[in-house]
Protein backbone atom coordinates (compact mmCIF):
# COMPACT_ATOMS: atom_id res chain seq x y z
CA UNK A 1 0.00 0.00 0.00
CA UNK A 2 1.34 3.77 -0.94
CA UNK A 3 2.57 5.66 2.01
CA UNK A 4 0.12 8.35 3.11
CA UNK A 5 0.72 11.76 4.25
CA UNK A 6 -0.97 12.18 7.57
CA UNK A 7 -1.33 14.54 10.56
CA UNK A 8 -0.99 12.28 13.80
CA UNK A 9 -4.74 12.98 15.16
CA UNK A 10 -6.30 11.93 11.87
CA UNK A 11 -3.24 8.68 11.63
CA UNK A 12 -4.81 7.94 14.74
CA UNK A 13 -8.66 7.82 13.51
CA UNK A 14 -7.67 6.00 10.09
CA UNK A 15 -6.20 3.00 12.68
CA UNK A 16 -7.98 2.70 14.69
CA UNK A 17 -10.95 2.14 11.69
CA UNK A 18 -8.78 -0.01 9.91
CA UNK A 19 -8.42 -2.08 13.31
CA UNK A 20 -12.28 -2.28 13.41
CA UNK A 21 -13.27 0.32 15.76
CA UNK A 22 -16.90 1.09 15.17
CA UNK A 23 -17.64 3.37 18.19
CA UNK A 24 -16.60 6.96 19.02
CA UNK A 25 -16.93 9.24 21.78
CA UNK A 26 -15.75 12.37 22.16
CA UNK A 27 -15.79 15.61 23.57
CA UNK A 28 -13.85 18.43 22.34
CA UNK A 29 -10.33 20.32 23.57
CA UNK A 30 -7.30 20.98 22.03
CA UNK A 31 -4.72 19.62 20.60
CA UNK A 32 -6.88 16.70 19.95
CA UNK A 33 -9.81 17.83 17.82
CA UNK A 34 -8.68 16.66 14.67
CA UNK A 35 -9.32 12.93 15.89
CA UNK A 36 -13.24 13.49 16.64
CA UNK A 37 -13.73 15.90 13.81
CA UNK A 38 -12.06 12.91 11.44
CA UNK A 39 -13.76 9.57 13.60
CA UNK A 40 -17.20 12.09 12.77
CA UNK A 41 -16.70 12.37 9.07
CA UNK A 42 -15.17 8.62 8.75
CA UNK A 43 -17.12 6.63 11.20
CA UNK A 44 -20.56 6.78 9.54
CA UNK A 45 -18.92 5.80 6.14
CA UNK A 46 -17.64 2.60 7.70
CA UNK A 47 -20.68 1.10 9.31
CA UNK A 48 -20.02 3.30 12.79
CA UNK A 49 -20.89 5.80 14.92
CA UNK A 50 -19.47 8.71 16.02
CA UNK A 51 -21.04 10.35 18.83
CA UNK A 52 -20.68 13.93 21.01
CA UNK A 53 -20.73 13.76 24.37
CA UNK A 54 -21.65 16.18 26.88
CA UNK A 55 -18.25 15.92 28.50
CA UNK A 56 -15.62 13.68 29.25
CA UNK A 57 -17.20 12.14 31.91
CA UNK A 58 -20.10 11.43 30.02
CA UNK A 59 -18.27 10.24 26.73
CA UNK A 60 -15.89 7.76 29.44
CA UNK A 61 -19.31 6.18 30.62
CA UNK A 62 -20.47 6.23 26.92
CA UNK A 63 -17.37 3.87 26.36
CA UNK A 64 -18.03 2.07 29.80
CA UNK A 65 -21.80 0.86 28.28
CA UNK A 66 -20.68 0.48 24.47
CA UNK A 67 -17.88 -1.59 25.66
CA UNK A 68 -19.81 -3.45 27.80
CA UNK A 69 -21.44 -5.36 24.76
CA UNK A 70 -17.80 -6.60 23.11
CA UNK A 71 -17.82 -4.08 19.94
CA UNK A 72 -14.14 -1.88 19.61
CA UNK A 73 -14.64 1.30 21.21
CA UNK A 74 -12.92 4.15 21.54
CA UNK A 75 -12.44 7.50 23.23
CA UNK A 76 -9.47 10.53 22.74
CA UNK A 77 -8.76 13.83 25.08
CA UNK A 78 -6.36 15.82 26.07
CA UNK A 79 -4.97 15.88 29.74
CA UNK A 80 -7.50 18.14 31.94
CA UNK A 81 -10.18 15.57 29.65
CA UNK A 82 -8.21 13.01 30.27
CA UNK A 83 -8.15 13.73 34.33
CA UNK A 84 -12.35 14.08 34.09
CA UNK A 85 -12.35 10.34 32.75
CA UNK A 86 -9.97 8.56 35.35
CA UNK A 87 -13.42 7.77 37.37
CA UNK A 88 -14.33 5.77 34.21
CA UNK A 89 -11.57 4.62 33.63
CA UNK A 90 -11.11 2.70 36.83
CA UNK A 91 -14.82 1.66 36.62
CA UNK A 92 -13.79 0.07 32.74
CA UNK A 93 -10.39 -1.75 34.85
CA UNK A 94 -12.71 -2.68 37.21
CA UNK A 95 -15.71 -4.55 35.40
CA UNK A 96 -13.01 -5.48 32.91
CA UNK A 97 -13.67 -3.62 29.91
CA UNK A 98 -11.96 -3.14 26.73
CA UNK A 99 -11.70 0.00 25.00
CA UNK A 100 -8.64 2.72 23.76
CA UNK A 101 -8.40 5.62 25.31
CA UNK A 102 -6.11 8.66 23.21
CA UNK A 103 -4.58 11.58 25.55
CA UNK A 104 -2.52 13.98 23.36
CA UNK A 105 -1.03 15.27 26.14
CA UNK A 106 -0.81 18.85 26.84
CA UNK A 107 0.85 20.99 29.96
CA UNK A 108 -0.52 21.05 33.34
CA UNK A 109 -1.47 21.17 36.37
CA UNK A 110 -4.94 22.90 35.98
CA UNK A 111 -6.03 24.51 32.56
CA UNK A 112 -2.03 24.88 32.02
CA UNK A 113 -1.48 25.42 28.35
CA UNK A 114 -2.38 23.45 24.60
CA UNK A 115 1.40 22.93 23.72
CA UNK A 116 3.08 19.68 23.73
CA UNK A 117 3.74 17.71 27.46
CA UNK A 118 4.61 14.50 29.13
CA UNK A 119 3.43 15.87 32.62
CA UNK A 120 0.92 12.77 32.58
CA UNK A 121 3.34 9.84 33.00
CA UNK A 122 2.02 9.31 36.41
CA UNK A 123 -1.61 9.75 35.88
CA UNK A 124 -1.35 7.27 32.74
CA UNK A 125 1.07 4.49 34.75
CA UNK A 126 -0.05 4.72 38.18
CA UNK A 127 -3.58 4.42 37.45
CA UNK A 128 -5.01 7.89 37.95
CA UNK A 129 -8.17 7.03 39.03
CA UNK A 130 -9.47 5.10 42.83
CA UNK A 131 -8.33 1.68 43.41
CA UNK A 132 -5.61 -1.39 42.63
CA UNK A 133 -5.36 -0.98 38.79
CA UNK A 134 -3.11 -0.47 35.99
CA UNK A 135 -3.65 -0.10 32.04
CA UNK A 136 -1.07 -0.67 29.39
CA UNK A 137 0.15 2.68 28.34
CA UNK A 138 1.95 3.22 25.03
CA UNK A 139 4.11 5.95 24.12
CA UNK A 140 4.74 6.60 20.06
CA UNK A 141 7.62 8.33 19.17
CA UNK A 142 6.37 8.62 15.41
CA UNK A 143 3.11 9.07 13.38
CA UNK A 144 3.81 5.93 12.00
CA UNK A 145 4.65 4.00 15.11
CA UNK A 146 0.99 5.88 16.22
CA UNK A 147 -0.48 4.08 13.87
CA UNK A 148 0.76 0.52 14.69
CA UNK A 149 0.60 0.77 18.27
CA UNK A 150 -3.31 2.14 17.87
CA UNK A 151 -4.25 -0.87 15.98
CA UNK A 152 -2.33 -3.24 18.25
CA UNK A 153 -3.70 -1.55 21.37
CA UNK A 154 -7.35 -2.93 20.17
CA UNK A 155 -6.57 -6.43 20.07
CA UNK A 156 -4.47 -5.51 23.22
CA UNK A 157 -7.62 -4.18 24.96
CA UNK A 158 -9.32 -7.37 23.94
CA UNK A 159 -6.87 -9.83 25.19
CA UNK A 160 -6.83 -8.78 28.47
CA UNK A 161 -9.93 -7.17 28.68
CA UNK A 162 -8.51 -3.67 29.85
CA UNK A 163 -8.74 -0.49 29.09
CA UNK A 164 -5.15 0.42 26.80
CA UNK A 165 -4.06 4.24 26.58
CA UNK A 166 -2.08 5.69 24.21
CA UNK A 167 -0.16 8.68 25.55
CA UNK A 168 0.78 10.82 22.61
CA UNK A 169 1.24 14.89 23.25
CA UNK A 170 0.69 17.65 20.88
CA UNK A 171 3.40 17.06 18.89
CA UNK A 172 2.45 13.74 18.08
CA UNK A 173 -1.06 14.93 17.03
CA UNK A 174 -0.26 17.70 15.23
CA UNK A 175 2.89 16.80 12.95
CA UNK A 176 2.32 15.13 9.82
CA UNK A 177 4.62 12.28 8.48
CA UNK A 178 4.05 9.66 5.90
CA UNK A 179 2.49 6.16 7.54
CA UNK A 180 0.91 3.22 5.90
CA UNK A 181 -1.82 0.59 7.81
CA UNK A 182 0.28 -2.84 7.76
CA UNK A 183 -1.62 -5.41 10.25
CA UNK A 184 -0.60 -6.56 13.74
CA UNK A 185 0.78 -10.10 13.90
CA UNK A 186 -2.59 -12.17 14.62
CA UNK A 187 -3.24 -12.59 18.14
CA UNK A 188 -6.01 -15.20 19.45
CA UNK A 189 -8.67 -13.28 20.97
CA UNK A 190 -10.72 -14.38 23.57
CA UNK A 191 -14.45 -15.12 22.74
CA UNK A 192 -16.77 -12.24 23.67
CA UNK A 193 -18.70 -14.49 26.02
CA UNK A 194 -18.93 -11.99 28.85
CA UNK A 195 -20.57 -8.91 27.13
CA UNK A 196 -23.99 -8.21 26.81
CA UNK A 197 -25.26 -9.32 22.92
CA UNK A 198 -28.02 -8.49 20.87
CA UNK A 199 -30.61 -10.78 22.15
CA UNK A 200 -30.84 -11.00 25.86
CA UNK A 201 -31.47 -14.74 26.61
CA UNK A 202 -33.53 -16.36 29.15
CA UNK A 203 -31.75 -17.34 32.42
CA UNK A 204 -28.59 -16.18 31.36
CA UNK A 205 -27.37 -13.17 32.56
CA UNK A 206 -24.42 -10.78 31.44
CA UNK A 207 -23.76 -8.59 34.80
CA UNK A 208 -20.55 -5.68 33.87
CA UNK A 209 -19.91 -4.57 36.97
CA UNK A 210 -17.27 -3.76 39.63
CA UNK A 211 -19.20 -3.51 42.70
CA UNK A 212 -18.08 -5.98 45.10
CA UNK A 213 -19.28 -5.40 48.55
CA UNK A 214 -17.89 -8.29 50.64
CA UNK A 215 -14.34 -7.60 51.29
CA UNK A 216 -13.99 -11.71 50.61
CA UNK A 217 -15.06 -11.17 47.29
CA UNK A 218 -13.63 -8.51 46.51
CA UNK A 219 -9.95 -9.24 47.00
CA UNK A 220 -9.98 -12.18 44.87
CA UNK A 221 -11.24 -9.93 41.85
CA UNK A 222 -8.41 -7.49 42.75
CA UNK A 223 -6.02 -10.46 43.15
CA UNK A 224 -7.25 -11.49 39.32
CA UNK A 225 -6.98 -8.15 37.52
CA UNK A 226 -3.11 -8.08 39.23
CA UNK A 227 -2.32 -12.13 38.04
CA UNK A 228 -3.54 -10.48 34.31
CA UNK A 229 -1.63 -7.40 35.14
CA UNK A 230 1.03 -10.30 35.43
CA UNK A 231 0.61 -12.05 32.32
CA UNK A 232 0.92 -8.06 30.51
CA UNK A 233 4.18 -7.42 32.35
CA UNK A 234 5.82 -11.09 31.62
CA UNK A 235 4.25 -10.37 27.18
CA UNK A 236 3.63 -7.23 26.30
CA UNK A 237 6.70 -4.91 27.36
CA UNK A 238 8.07 -3.03 24.48
CA UNK A 239 10.79 -1.02 24.37
CA UNK A 240 14.13 0.33 21.89
CA UNK A 241 17.54 0.20 23.05
CA UNK A 242 20.09 2.05 20.53
CA UNK A 243 23.29 3.31 20.67
CA UNK A 244 23.69 1.22 24.37
CA UNK A 245 27.04 -0.73 23.73
CA UNK A 246 29.83 0.75 24.96
CA UNK A 247 27.52 4.19 26.08
CA UNK A 248 29.09 6.96 28.30
CA UNK A 249 25.66 8.02 29.26
CA UNK A 250 22.18 6.83 28.54
CA UNK A 251 19.54 8.88 27.91
CA UNK A 252 15.76 7.96 28.80
CA UNK A 253 13.19 9.34 26.76
CA UNK A 254 10.04 8.51 25.21
CA UNK A 255 7.71 10.01 22.21
CA UNK A 256 8.79 13.35 21.19
CA UNK A 257 11.92 13.63 23.35
CA UNK A 258 13.33 10.88 22.23
CA UNK A 259 13.31 11.83 19.09
CA UNK A 260 15.56 15.13 20.41
CA UNK A 261 17.71 12.40 21.94
CA UNK A 262 18.82 10.95 18.28
CA UNK A 263 19.83 13.99 17.44
CA UNK A 264 21.72 14.70 20.30
CA UNK A 265 23.52 11.39 20.33
CA UNK A 266 24.41 12.71 16.33
CA UNK A 267 25.97 16.14 18.01
CA UNK A 268 27.79 14.51 20.74
CA UNK A 269 29.62 11.78 18.39
CA UNK A 270 31.49 15.27 17.29
CA UNK A 271 32.58 15.62 20.63
CA UNK A 272 33.92 12.25 21.00
CA UNK A 273 31.14 11.11 23.47
CA UNK A 274 28.94 8.46 22.94
CA UNK A 275 24.92 8.62 23.94
CA UNK A 276 22.73 5.65 24.56
CA UNK A 277 18.95 5.52 24.42
CA UNK A 278 16.45 2.98 26.03
CA UNK A 279 13.06 4.37 25.09
CA UNK A 280 10.57 2.91 26.60
CA UNK A 281 7.35 2.14 24.19
CA UNK A 282 5.17 0.87 26.91
CA UNK A 283 5.66 3.04 29.85
CA UNK A 284 3.45 0.69 32.07
CA UNK A 285 4.34 -2.05 31.60
CA UNK A 286 7.90 -0.09 32.54
CA UNK A 287 10.62 -2.13 30.54
CA UNK A 288 12.61 -2.75 33.69
CA UNK A 289 15.01 -5.35 31.62
CA UNK A 290 16.38 -3.10 29.61
CA UNK A 291 18.05 -1.61 32.39
CA UNK A 292 19.35 -4.85 33.18
CA UNK A 293 22.86 -4.55 31.44
CA UNK A 294 25.12 -1.71 30.81
CA UNK A 295 28.19 -1.61 29.46
CA UNK A 296 31.27 -1.44 32.04
CA UNK A 297 31.98 2.50 29.85
CA UNK A 298 28.39 3.75 31.29
CA UNK A 299 28.68 6.18 34.10
CA UNK A 300 25.00 7.96 34.05
CA UNK A 301 21.42 7.40 32.99
CA UNK A 302 19.86 10.76 31.66
CA UNK A 303 16.26 10.91 32.10
CA UNK A 304 14.84 12.99 29.13
CA UNK A 305 11.38 14.52 29.56
CA UNK A 306 8.92 17.40 29.20
CA UNK A 307 7.86 17.40 32.80
CA UNK A 308 9.07 18.25 36.01
CA UNK A 309 10.94 14.72 36.68
CA UNK A 310 8.37 11.98 36.55
CA UNK A 311 9.26 8.93 34.24
CA UNK A 312 12.66 9.26 36.14
CA UNK A 313 11.20 7.53 39.31
CA UNK A 314 10.63 4.18 37.23
CA UNK A 315 14.03 4.90 35.95
CA UNK A 316 15.31 4.57 38.66
CA UNK A 317 13.17 1.98 40.01
CA UNK A 318 14.64 -0.04 36.89
CA UNK A 319 18.05 0.91 38.17
CA UNK A 320 18.03 -0.52 41.18
CA UNK A 321 21.00 1.93 42.76
CA UNK A 322 23.33 0.61 40.48
CA UNK A 323 23.86 3.90 38.29
CA UNK A 324 23.51 7.66 39.18
CA UNK A 325 20.32 8.63 37.50
CA UNK A 326 20.51 11.97 36.08
CA UNK A 327 17.22 14.18 35.16
CA UNK A 328 17.01 16.86 32.28
CA UNK A 329 13.54 18.28 31.79
CA UNK A 330 11.49 21.06 30.21
CA UNK A 331 7.86 22.25 31.07
CA UNK A 332 5.18 24.21 30.29
CA UNK A 333 5.31 23.54 26.63
CA UNK A 334 8.64 23.81 26.08
CA UNK A 335 10.19 20.92 23.98
CA UNK A 336 13.71 20.38 24.77
CA UNK A 337 16.08 21.55 22.05
CA UNK A 338 18.79 19.32 20.93
CA UNK A 339 21.48 21.18 22.28
CA UNK A 340 20.09 21.49 25.70
CA UNK A 341 20.34 17.64 25.64
CA UNK A 342 24.25 17.79 24.84
CA UNK A 343 25.13 20.07 27.09
CA UNK A 344 23.34 18.14 30.14
CA UNK A 345 25.55 15.28 28.84
CA UNK A 346 28.81 17.56 28.85
CA UNK A 347 27.54 18.83 32.71
CA UNK A 348 27.48 15.28 34.08
CA UNK A 349 31.53 14.45 32.37
CA UNK A 350 32.01 18.07 33.65
CA UNK A 351 32.80 20.02 30.62
CA UNK A 352 33.92 17.88 27.38
CA UNK A 353 35.48 14.95 27.53
CA UNK B 1 -58.69 -22.21 46.22
CA UNK B 2 -57.67 -19.91 43.72
CA UNK B 3 -54.29 -17.86 43.26
CA UNK B 4 -54.94 -14.34 43.75
CA UNK B 5 -51.54 -12.93 43.97
CA UNK B 6 -48.05 -14.27 43.23
CA UNK B 7 -44.72 -13.57 42.64
CA UNK B 8 -43.79 -11.62 39.62
CA UNK B 9 -41.08 -13.85 37.10
CA UNK B 10 -39.90 -10.31 36.21
CA UNK B 11 -38.16 -10.37 39.79
CA UNK B 12 -35.33 -12.98 41.07
CA UNK B 13 -36.20 -14.86 44.02
CA UNK B 14 -33.93 -12.79 46.56
CA UNK B 15 -34.29 -10.97 49.50
CA UNK B 16 -33.68 -7.51 48.85
CA UNK B 17 -31.40 -5.00 51.02
CA UNK B 18 -34.11 -2.33 50.92
CA UNK B 19 -35.46 -1.26 54.69
CA UNK B 20 -38.83 -2.45 55.69
CA UNK B 21 -41.80 -0.04 54.78
CA UNK B 22 -39.35 1.21 51.69
CA UNK B 23 -41.21 1.98 48.60
CA UNK B 24 -38.55 0.66 46.03
CA UNK B 25 -39.83 -2.67 46.71
CA UNK B 26 -43.03 -1.52 44.68
CA UNK B 27 -41.66 -0.26 41.78
CA UNK B 28 -39.21 -3.09 41.29
CA UNK B 29 -42.68 -5.07 41.03
CA UNK B 30 -44.23 -2.13 38.85
CA UNK B 31 -41.19 -2.25 36.27
CA UNK B 32 -40.93 -6.21 36.53
CA UNK B 33 -44.37 -6.37 35.76
CA UNK B 34 -44.71 -4.38 33.26
CA UNK B 35 -41.42 -5.29 31.55
CA UNK B 36 -42.90 -9.28 31.58
CA UNK B 37 -46.46 -8.18 30.58
CA UNK B 38 -44.92 -6.21 27.47
CA UNK B 39 -42.95 -9.53 26.21
CA UNK B 40 -39.55 -7.45 27.12
CA UNK B 41 -37.72 -9.04 30.26
CA UNK B 42 -35.71 -10.81 28.40
CA UNK B 43 -34.08 -8.40 25.79
CA UNK B 44 -34.13 -5.34 28.83
CA UNK B 45 -30.93 -4.50 30.14
CA UNK B 46 -30.45 -2.24 33.08
CA UNK B 47 -28.66 -0.06 34.60
CA UNK B 48 -28.30 0.21 37.98
CA UNK B 49 -27.16 3.38 39.77
CA UNK B 50 -25.51 4.49 43.09
CA UNK B 51 -27.59 4.89 45.95
CA UNK B 52 -30.05 2.32 47.35
CA UNK B 53 -31.01 1.46 44.26
CA UNK B 54 -27.14 0.09 43.73
CA UNK B 55 -28.33 -3.38 43.71
CA UNK B 56 -31.20 -3.31 40.94
CA UNK B 57 -28.85 -5.25 38.77
CA UNK B 58 -29.62 -8.41 41.36
CA UNK B 59 -32.68 -8.18 41.38
CA UNK B 60 -34.11 -8.01 37.50
CA UNK B 61 -33.55 -11.36 35.93
CA UNK B 62 -32.29 -9.55 32.91
CA UNK B 63 -28.63 -8.18 31.60
CA UNK B 64 -27.48 -5.51 33.50
CA UNK B 65 -24.73 -2.96 34.11
CA UNK B 66 -23.25 -1.18 37.19
CA UNK B 67 -22.84 2.41 36.10
CA UNK B 68 -21.01 4.79 38.55
CA UNK B 69 -22.54 7.57 40.50
CA UNK B 70 -25.28 10.17 38.06
CA UNK B 71 -24.00 8.28 34.66
CA UNK B 72 -26.47 5.73 34.46
CA UNK B 73 -27.82 8.29 31.55
CA UNK B 74 -24.54 7.81 30.07
CA UNK B 75 -23.82 4.27 30.25
CA UNK B 76 -27.35 3.90 28.83
CA UNK B 77 -26.51 5.62 26.18
CA UNK B 78 -23.33 3.67 24.89
CA UNK B 79 -24.81 0.53 25.46
CA UNK B 80 -28.28 1.19 23.44
CA UNK B 81 -26.31 2.80 20.64
CA UNK B 82 -25.14 -0.59 19.92
CA UNK B 83 -27.45 -2.57 21.34
CA UNK B 84 -30.80 -1.34 19.10
CA UNK B 85 -33.30 -3.52 19.89
CA UNK B 86 -32.98 -3.90 23.17
CA UNK B 87 -34.93 -2.12 26.02
CA UNK B 88 -32.33 -0.11 28.00
CA UNK B 89 -33.82 1.54 31.10
CA UNK B 90 -32.15 3.16 33.70
CA UNK B 91 -33.11 2.82 37.60
CA UNK B 92 -32.14 5.98 39.68
CA UNK B 93 -32.44 7.67 42.65
CA UNK B 94 -33.13 11.36 42.64
CA UNK B 95 -29.43 12.03 44.58
CA UNK B 96 -27.65 10.37 41.45
CA UNK B 97 -29.84 11.83 38.67
CA UNK B 98 -30.73 15.42 39.58
CA UNK B 99 -27.72 16.57 41.49
CA UNK B 100 -24.61 14.41 40.37
CA UNK B 101 -26.33 13.08 37.10
CA UNK B 102 -27.90 16.38 36.14
CA UNK B 103 -25.63 16.70 33.15
CA UNK B 104 -25.51 13.07 31.71
CA UNK B 105 -29.54 12.72 31.93
CA UNK B 106 -30.32 16.30 30.51
CA UNK B 107 -27.71 16.17 27.53
CA UNK B 108 -28.95 12.05 27.18
CA UNK B 109 -33.02 13.46 27.01
CA UNK B 110 -31.92 16.56 24.62
CA UNK B 111 -30.03 13.56 22.45
CA UNK B 112 -33.10 12.14 22.21
CA UNK B 113 -31.79 9.00 23.14
CA UNK B 114 -33.87 5.86 22.84
CA UNK B 115 -34.11 4.46 26.94
CA UNK B 116 -36.02 4.56 29.48
CA UNK B 117 -35.38 6.24 32.80
CA UNK B 118 -37.08 4.73 35.93
CA UNK B 119 -36.49 8.44 38.53
CA UNK B 120 -37.23 7.47 42.03
CA UNK B 121 -37.67 10.97 44.31
CA UNK B 122 -37.79 10.48 47.90
CA UNK B 123 -36.28 13.50 48.31
CA UNK B 124 -33.11 12.14 50.30
CA UNK B 125 -30.19 10.51 49.45
CA UNK B 126 -30.81 7.08 51.73
CA UNK B 127 -27.91 4.89 50.98
CA UNK B 128 -25.34 7.44 52.47
CA UNK B 129 -27.48 7.90 55.47
CA UNK B 130 -30.23 10.48 54.72
CA UNK B 131 -28.32 13.79 53.93
CA UNK B 132 -29.93 16.60 51.86
CA UNK B 133 -30.79 16.20 48.28
CA UNK B 134 -31.25 18.13 45.19
CA UNK B 135 -34.75 17.25 45.90
CA UNK B 136 -35.16 17.83 49.52
CA UNK B 137 -38.64 20.13 50.52
CA UNK B 138 -37.93 23.57 51.64
CA UNK B 139 -38.14 23.09 55.07
CA UNK B 140 -37.56 19.23 55.41
CA UNK B 141 -34.64 17.86 57.45
CA UNK B 142 -31.93 16.11 56.75
CA UNK B 143 -28.75 14.99 58.30
CA UNK B 144 -26.98 17.56 56.34
CA UNK B 145 -29.92 20.58 56.45
CA UNK B 146 -30.36 19.71 60.69
CA UNK B 147 -32.03 22.63 60.74
CA UNK B 148 -34.50 22.31 57.63
CA UNK B 149 -33.69 23.58 54.28
CA UNK B 150 -33.56 26.91 53.71
CA UNK B 151 -34.45 28.31 50.19
CA UNK B 152 -31.89 31.55 50.89
CA UNK B 153 -28.55 28.67 51.91
CA UNK B 154 -29.66 26.04 49.86
CA UNK B 155 -32.21 26.97 47.04
CA UNK B 156 -34.88 24.81 45.52
CA UNK B 157 -35.78 21.38 45.17
CA UNK B 158 -35.76 20.15 41.48
CA UNK B 159 -38.52 19.66 38.97
CA UNK B 160 -36.85 17.09 36.84
CA UNK B 161 -39.91 16.18 35.08
CA UNK B 162 -41.06 19.67 34.12
CA UNK B 163 -37.37 20.39 33.50
CA UNK B 164 -37.04 17.54 30.98
CA UNK B 165 -40.31 17.88 29.07
CA UNK B 166 -38.85 21.29 28.05
CA UNK B 167 -36.48 19.48 25.67
CA UNK B 168 -36.95 18.60 21.92
CA UNK B 169 -35.58 15.24 22.76
CA UNK B 170 -37.64 13.97 25.44
CA UNK B 171 -40.66 12.13 24.33
CA UNK B 172 -42.11 11.13 27.25
CA UNK B 173 -42.29 12.34 30.82
CA UNK B 174 -44.61 11.68 34.01
CA UNK B 175 -44.53 11.69 37.78
CA UNK B 176 -46.52 9.07 39.57
CA UNK B 177 -46.62 8.14 42.85
CA UNK B 178 -46.84 5.42 44.87
CA UNK B 179 -48.13 6.06 48.30
CA UNK B 180 -51.48 3.96 47.55
CA UNK B 181 -53.35 1.03 45.52
CA UNK B 182 -54.73 3.46 43.21
CA UNK B 183 -51.81 5.54 43.04
CA UNK B 184 -49.46 2.49 42.19
CA UNK B 185 -51.86 1.32 39.30
CA UNK B 186 -51.48 4.96 37.90
CA UNK B 187 -48.29 4.11 38.29
CA UNK B 188 -47.59 1.09 36.65
CA UNK B 189 -49.77 2.56 33.23
CA UNK B 190 -47.31 4.85 32.89
CA UNK B 191 -44.33 2.87 33.58
CA UNK B 192 -45.75 0.61 30.96
CA UNK B 193 -45.94 3.40 28.64
CA UNK B 194 -42.62 4.64 28.43
CA UNK B 195 -41.14 1.18 27.85
CA UNK B 196 -43.47 1.10 24.94
CA UNK B 197 -42.23 4.65 23.81
CA UNK B 198 -38.82 3.01 23.39
CA UNK B 199 -40.26 0.11 21.17
CA UNK B 200 -41.70 2.40 19.25
CA UNK B 201 -38.17 4.25 19.18
CA UNK B 202 -40.11 7.79 19.94
CA UNK B 203 -37.02 8.89 22.14
CA UNK B 204 -36.21 9.69 25.60
CA UNK B 205 -38.79 8.76 28.16
CA UNK B 206 -39.00 9.20 31.83
CA UNK B 207 -41.10 7.87 34.77
CA UNK B 208 -40.33 9.79 37.65
CA UNK B 209 -41.82 7.69 41.02
CA UNK B 210 -42.75 10.35 44.00
CA UNK B 211 -41.05 7.49 46.77
CA UNK B 212 -40.82 7.30 50.33
CA UNK B 213 -38.12 6.58 52.78
CA UNK B 214 -39.16 5.78 56.33
CA UNK B 215 -35.94 5.24 57.37
CA UNK B 216 -34.14 8.33 57.04
CA UNK B 217 -37.49 10.46 57.09
CA UNK B 218 -37.75 8.78 60.75
CA UNK B 219 -41.19 7.74 60.10
CA UNK B 220 -43.21 4.78 60.32
CA UNK B 221 -43.79 3.42 56.90
CA UNK B 222 -47.38 4.30 57.24
CA UNK B 223 -46.29 7.87 58.28
CA UNK B 224 -44.39 8.10 55.34
CA UNK B 225 -46.79 7.47 53.04
CA UNK B 226 -48.90 10.11 54.26
CA UNK B 227 -45.83 12.41 54.71
CA UNK B 228 -45.38 12.31 51.08
CA UNK B 229 -49.02 12.75 50.01
CA UNK B 230 -49.36 15.90 52.37
CA UNK B 231 -45.85 17.30 51.60
CA UNK B 232 -44.53 16.04 48.41
CA UNK B 233 -47.53 16.07 45.71
CA UNK B 234 -48.03 19.92 46.33
CA UNK B 235 -44.66 20.59 45.39
CA UNK B 236 -43.94 17.83 42.82
CA UNK B 237 -47.43 17.59 41.03
CA UNK B 238 -48.57 14.47 39.46
CA UNK B 239 -49.41 13.97 35.61
CA UNK B 240 -47.90 13.70 32.40
CA UNK B 241 -45.59 16.15 31.24
CA UNK B 242 -45.14 15.28 27.62
CA UNK B 243 -46.10 12.07 26.07
CA UNK B 244 -46.02 11.38 22.01
CA UNK B 245 -48.77 12.39 19.89
CA UNK B 246 -51.37 9.03 18.88
CA UNK B 247 -51.46 8.52 15.01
Amino acid sequence: MAKLLMKGNEAVGAAAIKAGCKYFFGYPITPQNELPEYMSRELPKNNGLYLQAESEIGAINMVYGAAGTGERVMTSSSSPGIALKQEGISYLCGAELPCVIVNMSRVGPGLGGIQPAQADYFQATRGGGNGDYCTPVYAPASIQETVDLVMESFDVAETYRTPVIVLGDGMIGQMMESVEFNEPKKRELPPRDWAVPQKGKKGEKILINSLYIMPEDMEPHIQKLFRKYDVIKEKEVRYEKYNCEGADVVAVAYGTVSRIVRNAIKMLENDGIKLGLIRPITLWPFPHEAFKDFSPETKALLSVEMSAGQMIDDVKIANEGRLPVEFYGRMGGIVPKPIEVVEKVKEIFGGAK
Amino acid sequence: MSLVFERTEGLVDMPTHYCPGCTHGIIHRLVAESLVELGLMDDAVCIASVGCSVFTYKYFPCDAYQASHGRAAAVATGAKRVLEDRTVFTYQGDGDLAAIGTAETVHAAARGENITIIYVNNAIYGMTGGQMAPTTLVGQKATTSPYGRKAELQGYPIKVSEMLSTLDGTAFAERVSVHNPAHVRKAKKAIKKAFEVQTAKEGFSIVEILSTCATNWGMTPPDALNWLEDNMIPYYPLGNFKTPEEN
